[in-house]
């Protein structure tokens, strides 16, 4: 465009009108309200990290165990002094295991087994769950009484909280729970590599316990997986045909919109509600065992129930009235357009509905206290119906735990738990872009 | 073609040129583009001080983006590009030093949709100056909230209820609610996206008559799909199609004689 | 036979029921399956229904009264003064005789041999086998316990009869009813369409067992404290007194704790609103789709913790931190140093509810203020206003019954979160201002009157369910308001 057409006088150079519209203010306001979006978002991240990182920080040291190879001889003088243990196989049960591995240590140490006082601090640097582990041994082979084998058996708490570092060693050891001595034998041994951290698998497959090193999550795994599977069996097909009557068949009327609200009520009611109801109603009045799984499994299924059928119906109602019409057209009656047609279409929406909600009830720890799964549980559960705990049960009662070596466990058991749970979500993201439909 | 248009509109039209009111706004090699999807190319278009300038064009030509140029409401799409110049009063809005604040203080715009914000009557024409500071106190923001609602046609129906909500009005109430709202800021332009598409034909009887009147003292472009709106308010006109700007030049004569097919089939209803 | 192989027969037969059904619907329709109303597949299931379900409803209907019949039965033949006994011992007794019961079953004649001959005493003989009694073995009970088996064997041979011959009439009647015009589909459709009713009136059982559950139980601590005091006393001292001894009430005052719990649940808010909204409008408004990818996730991860979680971190990071800095601080102000904020205390458990609430502020305010219409940003932005000034003055007050909304239903989530609590707000439950100390919650005391071991009489852990309904209540109300200001919002921008 060339000037020499435009008329000269056509163009006012004046330039914008200028007022005083207070730009200057405004625009410092303006930078003040993103600062405070970015400095919320920002505490929002530092809360997560910080809570991630006390969590891991504390707990990543619980995946690992110190143990003491010790060479244990299984002398018959201990074990069966009488001798009877041919007609009477209790007195392989009741045999004072400890001693074996304690003498074992002292030999290894080369400390005079004559000096008590030696000698019984040697014995508690190793775990008390030395006499389970040899006592197993003896059951299995007794053919092994007598000879002498190296075992690996786990180290005390406190020794293990020491090997990793965590006792602050120049506190006055009359203040701390292992000496100076037990540190010495301590730095000897591992100097030998006879003792060592190895992967710490009681974690995963121990029950309760009172001390810290054989303390495990194994029974609440259990527990918690038989509680998911019977929410699944209960809340998903419940849940589904619920939302499929609400939104496929139910009349709008004044039922259904009690029923909607309802479950828009329930999904917001307070989870340690639902434990009070599974304590009145299955406990009290159906008298069903307590600690048991099964009711667990029960209160959780009707917790989840509302995010199921929130979720499901969301995906139902994500379906295009289209498909509907089309199958409707060709003649197809109602429930078979809604089950052979909306229903697999909505599936991948139900199915992330369904992982969100059982990641919910695997996290929750309320109700379960009221039923009471806080029972000190050894043995792994065989059926629902025996006692058991629960992952985030396990670590409410560890938490109200002292010990150094317990905070451990707690963390670890917390990264578990948040594993379990990070599995599950990343499953239903995946579900979702995989299937996810835009119409 | 675009590069001559001017020319050749000034040159056709030959007496009335001397005729032109000074630019008020001006748009060279204007190009849009949203993404990869490239919405106006190389659109040259002047907008001349108090006179009403029509965009019209089927649907998608680009004409509402080219509107949306003139005040920077682009700026709130993500990944639209504005390239080339566009002036108000000689200045190019697009340049650094220039506040889209400031920039949006003088031109003002009335959208599609009659789009009240949820407050009273008198808070949305208030709302305008009282985020400017243009009123120093109650009464005066009193006088502007009333001879806003005046040039807007719209005093003597909401008189008795300046204080109710604002989205209880009528349509048609409630766009010359906006453009009052517009007016109240004290604009010397003001952009009109399809004011009267969401209005039946007794409301938009109203906004024309008033875009009538305002033309006296704004400037006024406004998007439209009627070619009866575009003949009955407008004084110059200008055709786009497909991103392009086709044609432009005085209303009449864009309604008797265009120079291009396209803008002939379209106003005789071929296509659009 | 036991329920349990009932059940296969009945599902075998159902089975059968569907293929008897599937052929007899072939051959009267003579092979011609347009001639049949429904696919044949309907007539069979039409029939595996008809078979299965009546007798299934027996059985369960079987399962759940006979107990109490055989009870009650068991019960009139007991010896009178036996009778005479207050429920709690009533229940005592049938428990012993239930045992008593179960331990005859699986002795082996040697055993009763043994038994009569005085050899071994009935305890010490169940003991062997692994059952045990609470309790001695009372002279009438080896005959109850018998009468029971006795009766209880009967009726598993009655029941097994009744539902087999149930479930085969069932298959020849509905059997019998196939005929080629018979709408074999819509009574099947009829069944499922039922079958999803019942499945959506499941939340509604819920909610009616909630409420009665807790009305009950709240009924019976209320006949021994009355309401009044519960509701309006200001000491909270359930003492575990021996039983029958003075004064072994104790007091339950609500007010302690329902303070402490509005107070915890105040100073969280103070935190996860304003960060939960400014991170909304900033993700909302600001951000672009890059950090909005990022950062929405991030605090999703935050929602996805579970409570318990949290409460380890206030137990034994915040708290500890809160008590140091606030060592440090009296040390600086006053060179001495004395931590004045506990680790268990009102703040230290507000700030990490605080933390845990933000995702559920900020998403739900995120929802709120993408559904307020682009329509209201151009028109303030088109009159020159700035983008915050857009949202301060246009966006929020539009979205803000929504908002208001959202806030409720967060409330109502702080008032009954219990595990961060439990472990950071401490046991005390007392009246107090101070924020650094602290102070206890309804949910703490469901809890802690309900773990352990407990008698269900007592007021101590019925009370437990009078907190439970205050607390059921509360949040109704919360939810009912918030889900009504939300669904109102979201009508007028639909």
């Amino acid at each position: 465009m060339s000037d020499a057409v435009t008329p000269p006088a056509a163009v006012a150079g004046t330039g914008i009108q200028k007022r005083d519209i207070g730009i200057k203010r405004r625009y410092a306001a303006e930078r003040r309200f993103r600062a405070y979006g970015l400095i919320a978002i920002a505490l929002g991240i530092l809360f997560l990290t910080a809570l991630l990182y006390t969590v891991i920080s504390k707990g990543y040291t619980a995946f690992q165990q110190t143990a003491i190879s010790v060479p244990v001889t299984f002398s018959e003088k201990i074990i069966d002094p009488k001798g009877e243990r041919a007609q009477n196989p209790q007195a392989l049960m009741m045999a004072n295991y400890p001693v074996l591995a304690r003498n074992g240590l002292v030999r290894e140490l080369g400390i005079d087994p004559k000096n008590k006082k030696l000698v019984s601090a040697a014995g508690k640097m190793l775990s008390a769950g030395s006499r389970v582990q040899l006592r197993d041994m003896v059951l299995a082979d007794p053919s092994i009484i007598g000879k002498t084998l190296p075992v690996w058996i786990l180290a005390s708490g406190d020794i293990d909280s020491a090997f990793k570092g965590q006792v602050d060693l120049s506190v006055d050891q009359a203040r701390r729970q292992v000496d100076d001595q037990q540190i010495a034998w301590m730095n000897q041994l591992a100097k030998d590599n006879i003792l060592v951290k190895r992967f710490n698998t009681g974690l995963f497959t121990y029950g309760a316990s009172s001390r810290a090193e054989t303390a495990g999550v194994g029974v609440a795994i259990i527990g918690s997986l038989y509680m998911m599977g019977i929410v699944l069996v209960l809340a998903l097909p419940i849940g589904v045909a619920a939302s499929i009557y609400l939104e496929e068949f139910a009349p709008k009327n004044r039922w259904t919109d009690l029923i909607e609200v309802n479950i828009n009520n329930l999904a917001a009611v307070p989870s340690i509600v639902f434990g009070l109801l599974g304590l009145a109603v299955f406990i009290n009045f159906a008298g069903m065992p307590r600690s048991a799984s099964l009711v667990g499994g029960l209160v959780l299924s009707l917790m989840t129930l509302p995010t199921i059928i929130i979720a499901t119906r969301a995906a139902l109602k994500a379906v295009p009235p289209s498909i509907r019409a089309a199958a409707l057209g060709l003649g197809a009656s109602r429930t078979q357009m809604v089950f052979h047609h909306v229903l697999p279409l909505a599936a991948p929406g139900v199915m992330t509905g369904t992982i969100i909600g059982l990641a919910q009830a695997l996290g929750e720890t309320a109700p379960l206290l009221l039923i009471g799964m806080v029972a000190f549980v050894v043995g792994v559960p065989a059926s629902p119906m025996d006692p058991a705990t629960a992952l985030p049960v396990q670590i409410f009662m560890w938490a109200n735990e002292a010990e150094r070596a317990f905070v451990e466990r707690t963390s670890g058991a917390i990264i578990i738990l948040l594993g379990f749970l990070a599995v599950m979500n990343i499953t239903a993201i995946i579900l979702r872009r995989r299937f996810e439909r835009r119409w | 073609m675009n590069m001559m248009s001017e020319a050749a509109v000034e040159a056709a039209v030959g007496a009335k040129t001397t005729a032109q009111p000074p630019i008020k706004m001006q748009g060279r090699l204007v190009n849009v583009s949203y993404g990869d999807n490239q919405a106006l190319f190389d659109v040259d278009l002047d907008v001349r001080l108090h006179q009403v300038t029509a965009l019209i064009g089927p649907s998608g030509c680009g004409k509402s983006t080219f509107l949306r140029c003139l005040n920077r409401m682009n700026d709130t799409i993500e990944g639209c590009r504005v390239k080339g110049s566009i002036t108000l009063d000689g200045a190019d809005i697009y340049d650094p030093s220039i506040d889209v604040v400031e920039l949006r203080a003088n031109v003002g715009m009335v959208f599609q949709k009659p789009n009240p914000f949820p407050k009273t009557i008198y808070e949305n024409v208030a709302y305008g100056p009282r985020i400017h500071g243009l009123a120093t106190g109650k009464a005066e923001m009193d006088e502007i909230v009333e001879t806003s609602l005046r040039k807007a046609g719209l005093f003597e129906e909401v008189k008795d209820r300046l204080h109710t909500a604002g989205t209880g009005l009528s349509g048609g109430q409630q766009q010359r609610l906006c453009i009052a709202r517009a007016i109240a800021v004290s604009p010397e332009v003001i952009l009109m996206d399809e004011p009267c598409s969401a209005l039946d034909p007794i409301a938009t009887a109203k906004v024309e008559e008033l875009i009538d009147e305002l033309r006296v003292n704004y400037t006024i472009v406004i998007v439209t799909h009627s070619m009866q709106q575009a003949a009955r308010v407008s004084q110059r006109t200008a055709m786009f199609h497909l991103g392009r700007l086709v044609e432009e030049g005085a209303t009449d004569k864009m309604f008797t004689n265009p120079d291009d097919q396209r803008t002939q089939d379209y106003i005789t209803g071929r296509y659009g | 036979m036991n329920a349990a192989t009932t059940i296969v027969i009945v599902l075998c037969l159902a089975a059968l029921g569907y293929v008897a059904g599937r052929l007899r619907a072939n051959r009267v329709a003579g092979n011609v399956a347009s001639s049949l109303h429904s696919r044949s597949g309907y007539y069979g299931a039409f029939v595996a229904i008809f078979t299965a379900l009546p007798s299934l409803f027996v059985l369960a209907a079987w399962l759940i009264v006979s107990p109490m019949v055989i009870n009650s039965q068991v019960f009139d033949s007991l010896p009178r003064e036996i009778q005479a006994l207050p429920d709690t011992d009533h229940a005592l007794q049938m428990g012993k005789i239930n045992s008593i019961a179960q331990g005859l079953e699986q002795l082996t004649p040697q055993d009763e041999a043994r038994l009569k001959s005085g050899a071994v005493d009935m305890r010490s003989l169940l003991g062997e086998k692994g059952v045990a009694i609470a309790g001695e073995v009372e002279d009438y009970m080896p005959a109850a316990a018998r009468k029971l088996s006795a009766m209880h064997s009967a009726s598993g041979l009655y029941r097994t009869f009744v539902i087999i011959l149930l479930a085969a009439v069932g298959l020849m009647w509905s059997w019998i009813q196939i005929k080629p015009r018979m709408r074999a589909r819509n009574s099947v459709e009829a069944v499922i369409i039922a079958g999803l009713m019942l499945a959506s009136s499941i939340a509604i059982l819920t909610t009616v067992g909630i409420v009665l559950s807790m009305v009950s139980e709240t009924y019976r601590f209320f006949t021994s404290v009355p309401p009044l005091e519960f509701f309006f006393g200001t000491v909270w001292d359930p003492r575990f007194a021996a039983a029958g001894a003075e004064d072994s009430a104790g007091q339950f005052g609500l007010i302690p704790l329902l303070a402490g719990t509005l107070y915890i649940a105040f100073v969280a808010m103070l935190v996860a609103v304003p960060i939960g909204l400014y991170a909304a409008i900033y993700m909302s408004e600001y951000a672009g789709q890059r950090l909005r990818s990022v950062v929405k996730p991030l605090l999703e991860v935050l929602a996805g913790i579970p409570t318990i979680v949290y409460g380890f971190f206030a137990l034994t990071t915040v708290g500890p931190f809160l008590r140091d800095i606030s060592a440090q601080i009296h040390g600086l102000a006053f060179g001495e140093v004395s931590s004045f904020i506990q680790a268990q205390s009102v703040l230290t458990a507000g700030l990490v509810m605080g933390i845990m609430l933000i995702p559920f502020v900020s998403s739900l305010s995120d929802d709120i203020i993408t559904a307020v219409p682009q329509a209201m940003r151009d028109g303030s932005l088109g009159l020159g206003a700035t983008h915050s000034e857009t949202i301060r003055r246009v966006i929020f007050p539009a979205a803000l019954p929504g908002i208001v909304g959202a806030l409720l239903l967060t409330a109502s989530r702080a008032i009954g979160e219990t595990m961060i609590v439990v472990l950071a707000a401490g046991v005390a439950a007392r009246l107090s201002l101070n924020p650094f100390e602290p102070m206890t919650t309804v949910t703490v005391k469901i809890v802690n009157q309900l773990t352990g071991d407990l008698e269900f009489t007592s007021p101590q852990t019925l009370v437990a369910f009078a907190l439970g309904i205050t607390l059921f209540v509360i949040t109704l109300c919360l939810n009912f308001y918030a889900l009504y200001i939300v669904r109102k919002y979201r009508e007028a921008y639909e």
